[in-house]
């Protein structure tokens, strides 16, 4: 599959379709794997695909340090195509101006497959111009990909609350949550607006708090689970959940699931006269 | 706490309140002379679409024990559509609370139109009412120290 990939790339390179393949790379091959932007063709053979390539490449695509390439080849696992619906549907990326590579994939993570990787309905990327691979692998029936949030909402809220504190006094307010998301592309964050502070940026529980509310509901109704955030957290806080529990709401109140349908409207900035409101007097 | 502290306990409310509809139902309230608890402070805004979910977390570290939500009934809307677009975001934001395990008795919304200045009186009341009986936000407190 790996020569397939570097063909696909050397041609598209060769014949001047695209200036830059963003691409998964591997310096070292016990390190890690990390993006690699390809300009030149005799290049390709540094593009390696394995368990490790954790990363979805499609936060690259609106920044402009990588717009300045020129015009891109992409490559996507199922979940990063998602991501790269949202994108469009949110005109952060010309369709037409992205030439994008699926690969078939059977999940990532060694020896264990990552949490999402489990669950996973998009082991053959959709609404790609080429696909590579195949897979027979399939979402388990009859699955609920809510589990983990269903079972958390069995404790009670003290319990909750006792448990995101817990997990919010590790954070150190890097941001690598937020610089590797991939749907988080404002230019100027609302954490990092002075005047006025909305949200503090010192890493006290009060400030962590308010970041971490607002990352995940900034992401309401656009998160595709790419599980990205909580990969590189430094302090291993379960960010997975808070997505989760967003996405089950949209799916319950709205039957919607970001990034699965192109055609579908999104969910936040569009409404219906008879959403229920049974919560309002 | 001690008891005395307890009868003591006055609840901040702060009510985030549409300039077309339920800022004129408070204003209705006052010039018809009804009564309601001074524990609510109003803070006025151009519609219930612009009601970022950040000043409702900025209202509870900053003290407040309850937070009310009011504007336009669906299809009033100044400006057509805010009051639907805030209704899905509430939708939402109620279910990320509530995994957050924040209390989700702080946090009341309401459609107020600026003919109901009765509704608005009578839910002020009640709302203060509950906000005694439940006392003082502990929880979020204790975060923000």
């Amino acid at each position: 599959m790996i020569e397939e990939i570097r063909q696909t790339c050397r041609t598209l390179l060769e014949a001047g379709t695209v200036n830059v393949v963003i691409a998964y790379g591997q310096s070292n091959p016990d390190g890690p794997v990390h993006p690699i932007f390809v300009t030149k063709p005799d290049d390709v053979e540094k593009i390696v695909w394995n368990k490790q390539c954790f990363a979805n490449l499609t936060t690259y695509l609106t920044r402009k340090e990588v717009k300045s390439l020129g015009k891109a080849a992409i490559l996507v696992k199922g979940c990063d195509a998602r991501s790269l619906v949202v994108l469009v549907q949110e005109s952060q990326v010309e369709r037409s101006d992205v030439h994008v590579i699926g690969l078939a994939c059977e999940g990532v993570g060694e020896p264990e497959l990552a949490g999402k990787c489990r669950v996973c309905e998009v082991h053959m990327p959709v609404g790609v111009d080429v696909t590579i691979g195949s897979t027979e692998a399939a979402a388990p029936e009859g699955q609920n990909r809510y589990a983990l949030v269903d079972e958390f909402m069995k404790k009670s809220p003290e319990e909750r609350m006792a448990f995101w504190k817990q997990e919010f006094e590790r954070c150190v307010r890097c941001y690598a949550c937020r610089g590797v998301c991939p749907l988080c592309y404002c230019n100027q964050c609302i954490v990092d607006k002075n005047r006025p502070v909305v949200i503090d940026t010192s890493a006290t529980l009060k400030g962590n708090f308010a970041w971490n509310i607002t990352r995940a509901f900034h992401l309401a109704g656009r998160c595709v689970s790419c599980g990205e955030c909580t990969r590189v957290c430094p302090a291993g806080i379960d960010l997975r959940m808070l997505n989760a529990s967003l996405a089950q709401s949209a799916e319950k109140h709205f039957n919607y699931r970001a990034g699965m349908d192109p055609e579908t409207p999104p969910v936040i900035g569009t409404y219906n006269a008879e959403d229920k409101e049974n919560f309002i007097r | 706490m001690s008891e005395t502290e307890k009868t003591a306990f006055e609840p901040k409310i702060v009510a985030y309140v549409c300039n077309w509809c339920t800022y004129l139902g408070a204003d209705l309230a006052g010039t018809n002379r009804l009564e309601y608890p001074s524990n609510v402070r109003i803070v006025r805004l151009p519609c219930t679409g612009r009601i970022d979910f950040n000043l409702i977390i900025k209202a509870f570290e900053m003290g407040a024990d309850m937070v009310v939500v009011s504007g336009c009934h669906p299809g009033d809307c100044h400006y057509t559509a805010g009051n639907y677009h805030a209704r899905r975001r509430w939708t939402l934001f109620r279910d990320l609370l509530e995994t957050m395990g924040i209390d989700l008795n702080r946090i009341h919304f309401a459609w107020i139109s600026a003919a109901e200045g009765k509704k608005f009186a009578e839910f002020i009341t009640e709302i203060t009412d509950k906000a005694r009986q439940l006392g003082p936000y502990q929880a979020y407190r204790e975060i923000c120290e």
